[in-house]
């Protein structure tokens, strides 16, 4: 399996949240290739079992939705107004190149006025949210027959490929991390594993981890790993809350942290030599994992997460390294964790 | 198309190589001389030793872009604006520096590390790094080093109806230039591509000095804001109407008697033309209509959405329309002289 290009791939393709269909068809493609059966749930969920030994069921989940817009407004001369679907800071969108997806793709160019109409200190003041809009370049009558309130809006960029292994572009988050679990599922193809493994692509993450309640019902799995990103180094942020890019994934240990698989993740990676970062994360929630732990009576979870620099912008950088060594934690932890280790999780 | 590899190629102010080579191969072929001056302005000379008044078209190669300044121990470069640059644009997009076009991205503190009154303040060039995802300086310093420059990584498309890419201003105005030279004129004429208009219209100057031009006429792209919820009065210019003529900006009040033949010639012609309705900003006319004992000049520009962005946008008929235009007043200077009144 090619890495690399199912990162573009996915990064490349458009789903927000509820919408999930595009990079859901590449990936349910992907996973057929390695799994023993691939289906997709109610919410649009994609789950490929990969039968091991029985000694138990983990699920996996990465979420497949990224944040977006949404049309609000045609107004009388073509322009569009949107709302957010997701998390954004509304100062990543200035000029930035955009796809409304009308009855067809029309592309779009989210405008900044220039510095020649500015008023004199107008640059010190980040633009008020009111005034974004997007430009299709067609006339209003063009625009109003092609594009309906409420049809998305996604951020247009190309993945970059930068130094070394790192890569740039949008919905890494988490997306990423759906690539990481494909990198595990590789392994385990050529491997007689313990576990059973569910994976799951999640839908409708970024607007409250919805798609991963329904997931971890439908599943009824043993115990959980969900795979999301964290914050990558960079100045400015605090030393406990980014993580180096290239330094191996990130074990989470915090309230949807099991301490059973936050110590056997550990004894793994240390036996299998992976490098792992650790974070103390005090304020669960956020991810997937949130809901997992509490679906049905309470599922065994935890977060595994891959550094990642400027989330939720069109320019989210990562290294593949982290990725690939991410992918060979989670398949060391399937391969090895046995029925005796699921049978101890309740036992506290 | 001359213009797609004109935007998409880069040539930040002092830094037009990639610009001059590209428009020096593209007129080559239409005119007979072409040289170069200690600044790095191209002229192209068409029927020198014709009679009639010498015209001066004018155009600038350069766009505005960044400088590395600084490689920090973490491997992020540090940079500074080469012209008018609003940080406000930069903030999650793709550059490409140096000659080698090394990839690198401007990111910012996610969203959830954010404190709520962090969002409504500007991340200025304080704030900002380019990251080329170098794990620490040395690695940085075997891509890219200090004084590179850097431009926009956008590639040149369609927009609906209308034309997306960086460095419209002035790559409209090269265009436009490059097809007139194909045209055949009875006066001598001298294509000027001009070097450093924006950081302070340093190279036409120079230029005029040099040709000494009986009139000139400065081909640029210029500002529209012929959009969202701006008041009509400060569209400045509105696209599709056809070319802008500058009246007044804050270098050139343009001669009223080419204005006014222009204006006379686009009407007999059936060619769109419109004012421009702001006096902000400033061209290459400013310094040739100074030039020696004075020139009588006038702009004309391309209407530019989002100019200075990475994300400018124009309409091509407007491009082709001032060619049409330029052309048929040239050809009427040849014939009639410089109206003076």
């Amino acid at each position: 399996m090619d890495l690399a290009q199912l990162l573009k791939d996915l990064s490349e393709s458009s789903g927000v949240s509820g919408y999930e269909n595009m990079p859901a068809d590449i990936i349910t493609k992907a996973w057929s290739e390695l799994a023993d059966e691939v289906r997709r749930d109610a919410l649009g969920n994609v789950i490929a079992a990969k039968k091991g030994k029985g000694h138990g069921k983990l699920l996996l989940a990465a979420h497949i939705d990224e944040i977006g817009l949404m049309v609000k407004k045609i107004d009388e001369r073509g322009f569009i107004r949107f709302a957010t679907v997701g998390g954004f800071d509304f100062r990543t969108l200035v000029a930035q190149e955009v796809i409304v997806h009308g009855k067809k793709q029309l592309k779009g160019v989210i405008g900044a006025k220039p510095p020649h109409l500015q008023a004199p200190n107008e640059q010190k003041k980040a633009y008020p949210e009111d005034e974004f809009y997007i430009d299709v370049g067609l006339t209003a009558d063009k625009v109003k027959e092609l594009v309906r309130i409420g049809d998305m809006i996604t951020i247009e960029r190309k993945v970059q490929q930068l130094a070394g292994s790192r890569y740039a572009g949008k919905s890494f988050d988490d997306r990423a991390c759906v690539v990481m679990l494909t990198a595990c599922l590789s392994r385990l193809a050529e491997v007689n594993h313990n576990l059973d493994v569910y994976l799951v692509a999640t839908v409708q993450e970024e607007v409250g981890t919805r798609g991963a309640a329904v997931a971890a019902y439908g599943v009824d799995p043993d115990l959980a790993i969900a795979v999301d990103v964290c914050h990558g180094e960079f100045p400015g942020v605090r030393a406990d809350r980014g993580f180096s890019l290239g330094k191996g994934p990130v074990i989470s240990m915090g309230p949807d942290t099991h301490p059973k698989i936050l110590d056997k993740l550990k004894e793994i990676a240390d036996e299998a030599k992976i490098s792992y970062q650790l974070e103390a994360s005090t304020s669960a929630g956020g991810t997937d994992a949130w809901s997992i732990q509490v679906a049905r009576a309470g599922i065994a979870c935890t977060l595994v997460s891959l550094p990642l620099r400027y989330m939720h912008t069109s320019v989210e950088t990562l290294d593949l390294a982290d990725i690939k060594e991410g992918g060979r934690l989670l398949a060391e932890f399937a391969l090895k964790a046995d029925r005796q280790f699921v049978e101890g999780l309740p036992c506290f | 198309m001359f213009l797609k590899e004109l935007s998409e190629a880069s040539g930040i102010s002092s830094r037009e190589q990639e610009i001059r080579d590209l428009i020096r191969e593209y007129v080559k072929p239409n005119v007979d001389e072409v040289f170069t001056d200690s600044l790095g302005n191209l002229y192209a000379v068409k029927g020198k030793d014709k009679v009639g008044p010498k015209v001066m078209l004018a155009a600038h190669m350069d766009e505005v872009g960044l400088m590395i300044t600084n490689i920090e121990k973490n491997g992020l470069l540090r940079f500074s604006p080469v012209g008018g640059v609003d940080p406000r644009v930069l903030v999650s997009k793709p550059v490409a520096i140096g000659k080698n076009k090394v990839i690198g991205v401007i990111g910012a503190k996610a969203i959830h590390l954010q404190r709520p009154e962090e969002r409504s303040q500007v991340l200025g060039y304080d704030d900002l790094y380019i990251d080329i995802g170098a794990s620490d300086d040395e690695e940085a310093k075997k891509l890219v080093k200090t004084g590179d420059v850097v431009v926009f990584a956008t590639k040149f498309q369609e927009l609906g109806d209308l034309l997306l890419g960086k460095a419209f201003d002035d790559r409209a105005g090269c265009t436009a230039l490059i097809e007139l030279t194909k045209c055949e004129f009875a006066c001598p004429v001298y294509f000027v591509f001009t070097v450093q208009e924006e950081v302070g219209l340093r190279g036409a100057g120079p230029a005029s000095y040099r040709v000494a031009p009986d009139v000139a006429l400065v081909l640029e792209g210029t500002t529209a804001s012929d959009v969202g919820e701006t008041d009509e009065a400060n569209y400045s210019t509105t696209l599709g109407e056809g070319p802008a003529v500058t009246i007044m900006d804050r270098s050139v009040i343009s001669h009223p008697g080419v204005v006014s033949m222009l204006f006379k010639l686009a009407r007999e012609n059936g060619i769109p033309l419109q004012m421009k309705r702001t006096i902000t900003g400033g061209t290459d006319a400013g310094k040739i209509s100074l030039s020696r004992g004075g020139v009588p000049t006038a702009v004309m520009a391309v209407p530019c959405r989002y100019i200075h962005s990475p994300v400018t946008v124009m309409n091509y008929n407007d491009l082709q329309h001032m060619v049409k235009l330029a052309e048929i007043f040239v050809q009427e200077i040849a014939q009639k002289g410089v109206e003076l009144s």
